[in-house]
């Protein structure tokens, strides 16, 4: 951008006797963002707080229709882009196509957008409008709103619905050793975490090796009749190649961004997407639904894949959002502190990012969870996970991870344990999916299943294992 | 909290000890333990099969003091592995000790990335990639002739957990260079013989070790780098081999050796498999992707494949 056009530019404030100039809309919705270290990584950060907040009063200023006309990554070069666009419900959008981003804020917390309300409009919500607009919200804004969106999904249970708050049991283990998965497994079903989804990261990654845990969860999931779903977090390429070779899928993992080269950089396009959706489908192994995908995504990807156009963090984040609603999805990932302080500095940034994340996801109509985490070398600690916890579970957050003592000793990082989610749900009153609820009472996993109080002792169902396994190791 | 720490252990020390422990678990099954405010799990015998924190118990629905600051206590040794400066001084006078122990050469340049100090470093992984200046100078000082190139240079970096190297290189460096000696044939014709001067970088990240081999004009790089600290291991080393090293290139052209310490790989499994990387990519003239397919076309076999496979005992 010259001089000359940026001196044209309509992005402008005065301030006193100075005059604030972004030379795009791209810029405002950079500098508009709340401080992080992966937008000043990036250098599209805000130069100071000052400049910060006048982005933030320039961006409440611009009618949302402007995200429909001036795009940030254009509509030639990128398909995700595309799909935005070309996806647009312009007939919902006249209910709000009169607003500001500053009076969508206003609208958003009002009493008109109910509920119901904001189930209809959600499909005129494009990513950027959904990203602008949480520039300009507070934390408590960012809950309030993401609370009054109900969204639910389904495959062999029901996920997502009001006063209900789901987990994704994640059994890693780093060299897939079955009897290690297993205890692991074994441990979270008895803390009645898994009903999310049973999901592995494998360390060994290729179709063999994911075919092979496929069975293995198939196989504890059909034994004990457990109204969940598994997923393999492989490839889609690999998760299409089990399919095709026959292997128990029920749900297709895929990490999505906001960009088509980030996307590219993971090695697939829309189209390999839709493919799996239908691949997955056919298999008809939902018993109460056939949503069948499970996306993660995570601020940051695209900066890291050096595709981000210029563009921030949160706004290409937002985008991947775009990508996964046309999928479908029973689950939405964002694993929020797993990308490192670059992108993410301490606790502060990852709890704001989770919770733009969780308000965005959930405003454009996603079963959104989080992955409530952090790395080592972030300036982060338990007690920030135990604040961002705490808060995605008042903003109705659909579901958390699950893990051995919070500690994924695979990916090196920590998350919640299955002592959090417990904690989470008794004290703001969640129970976990109505199928998977009845199975833990059924089960005797849970004493007094309204109270989240745990039976004491191993149940009789999972009792014969245990005692087969510990014998024979004893004997060796 | 001492003596609640001990109390807890004495307990858990009562608890799963028995030799019979299939009759103790159906004996337990749904009964209360004890009037404790922890409630011990009996499938915690399952943790002798993985580094899981399974069976921590629980006080109420929450994690037992003591697994809690067992856990605070792995935080803070990984975070500190993090922050500790790197001992050069220590470091050079271990590798040293062992490689005077072998007759081997010595010598060693210490250099810095362009970051200037840790915060700098986490925040700016670019800055970490590349060498400052003077670092650069130093180097050409002993680049290779254009015709007669390194064969491998060994580069040490920091990375995120300077007790990764400052444990586990000294140890890595003398096998490897024993095996040089002993073996100096790697395939026929291309001995690995020519080895540039040891480097150590600070505030190092992986993708540094292209610069170095560059400015040093080595045909291939060894990076032996610090790895994010994980809860239960602060000193994990990752190696990382890459044939025709130059500034930019990204992941996807290296092979890397991850996990190397004594309680994860160890290290002559680890020598072991640079072994076989590093004779083949020599033999092929490549490293990476690359060199992980045509290996798989050839072997039939994943390279650096590892796992076992036993019965899933939850379906016994």
């Amino acid at each position: 951008m010259n001089t000359e056009s940026v001196n044209k530019s309509k992005y402008r404030y005065v301030l006193g006797t100075h005059t604030y100039i972004f030379a795009d809309l791209k810029e405002v919705m950079a500098k508009a963002t709340p401080a992080r270290s992966g937008d000043r990584l990036a250098g599209v950060a805000a130069d100071s707080a000052q400049e910060r907040v006048v982005a933030q009063m320039v961006l409440a200023d611009i009618p949302l229709k402007t995200f429909l006309n001036e795009l940030l990554i254009p509509y030639e070069e990128d398909e995700v882009s595309r799909l935005i666009i070309d996806s647009h419900d312009a007939s919902a959008f006249l209910t709000i196509s009169h607003l500001t981003v500053g009076d969508f804020r206003n609208w958003l917390l009002s009493d008109l957008a109910t509920p119901q309300v904001l189930a209809e409009v959600r499909s005129c919500i494009t990513p950027e409008m959904a990203a602008a607009v949480s520039k300009i919200m507070r934390n408590q804004d960012l809950i309030m709103v993401a609370k009054k969106c109900h969204v639910t999904t389904a495959f062999r249970n029901t996920i997502g619905l009001p006063g209900h708050l789901s987990t994704r049991l994640q059994p890693n283990h780093p060299t897939d050793d079955v009897t290690g998965i297993a205890a692991s497994l074994l441990d979270g079903l008895l803390h009645g975490n898994g009903d999310a989804v049973i999901g592995i990261n494998p360390a060994t990654d290729n179709v063999d090796q994911a075919i092979h845990l496929m069975k293995l969860m198939d196989e504890v999931i059909q034994k004990y009749q457990i109204p969940t779903q598994s997923c393999v977090l492989t490839h889609v390429t690999n998760t299409l190649e089990a399919i095709e070779k026959g292997a128990p899928v029920d749900l297709v993992f895929q990490s999505i961004a906001g960009t088509q080269g980030t996307n590219a950089s993971f090695g697939f396009d829309l189209k390999v997407l839709e493919e799996a959706q239908q691949a997955a489908v056919s298999l008809n192994r939902g018993t109460v639904g056939d949503n069948v995908m499970y996306f993660e995504t995570g601020q940051g990807s695209a900066l890291s894949a050096g595709a981000h156009h210029g563009v921030d963090q949160q706004t290409c984040e937002a985008r991947a959002y775009g990508v996964a609603r046309q999928f479908k999805p029973l689950l939405v990932n964002t694993v929020v502190g797993f990308i490192g302080p670059e992108y993410l500095f301490d606790g502060k940034e990852i709890i704001r990012a989770g919770l733009e994340d969780h308000f965005c996801g959930k405003l454009l109509g996603l079963p959104m969870g989080c992955d409530v985490c952090y790395t080592n070398h972030a300036d982060a600690d338990q007690n920030d996970m135990d604040n961002l916890l705490t808060l995605l579970g008042v903003a109705g957050c659909t579901f958390i991870m699950g893990i051995p003592g919070s500690d994924d000793i695979m990916l090196n990082y920590q998350t919640t344990s299955f002592h959090d989610a417990l904690y989470a749900r008794r004290v703001l009153n969640l129970q976990a999916a109505p199928e998977f609820d009845q199975w833990l009472k059924a089960m005797k996993i849970f004493k007094d299943i309204n109270g989240f109080v745990l039976h004491d002792g191993v149940p009789n169902a999972f009792s014969n294992s245990l005692e087969n396994i510990l014998q024979g190791s004893h004997h060796e | 909290m001492n003596e609640l720490l001990e109390r807890d252990k004495r307990k858990k020390g009562t608890n799963i000890s028995e030799v019979n422990v299939g009759e103790k678990i159906k004996k337990d099954s749904l009964e209360v333990n004890d009037n404790s405010p922890v409630t011990k799990q009996p499938w915690q015998a399952l943790k002798q099969f993985t580094a899981a924190r399974i069976g921590l118990g629980r006080a109420g629905i929450s994690v037992p003091t003591e697994h809690l600051l067992a856990f605070q206590l792995n935080h803070a040794q990984a975070q500190d592995a993090v922050h500790e400066p790197l001992n050069v001084s220590v470091l050079l006078n271990d590798i040293e000790t062992k490689l005077n122990a072998i007759g081997l050469p010595k010598a060693s340049l210490v250099i810095r990335s362009q970051v200037t100090d840790r915060m700098h470093y986490l925040q700016r992984p670019d800055l970490g990639r590349r060498l400052d200046d003077q670092s650069v100078d130093e180097l050409k000082k002993h680049q290779a002739p254009k015709d007669n190139p390194y064969d491998l240079a060994i580069v040490l970096v920091d990375g995120l957990s300077s007790l990764a190297i400052q444990k586990n290189a000294p140890p890595l460096i003398k096998l490897l260079l024993q095996r040089l000696a002993q073996q100096p044939l790697i395939t026929p014709g291309n001995a690995i013989c020519h080895l540039a001067p040891l480097v150590v970088v600070q505030q190092g990240r992986v993708a540094v070790g292209d610069e170095v081999a560059q400015c040093l004009n080595a045909k291939s790089v060894l990076v032996m780098v610090g790895e994010r600290p994980g809860l239960s291991s602060p000193d994990s080393l990752g190696m990382y081999l890459t044939w025709a090293p130059k500034v930019g290139l990204t992941d996807e052209s290296r092979n890397c050796i991850s996990n190397i310490r004594p309680a994860g790989l160890e290290y002559t499994q680890a020598l072991n498999k640079l072994w076989y990387l590093l004779s083949e990519s020599h033999q092929r003239k490549l490293s990476g992707v690359n060199l992980k397919e045509s290996a798989k076309e050839q072997t039939g076999m994943d390279l650096l494949k590892s796992s076992k496979t036993i019965r899933n005992f939850l379906i016994s």
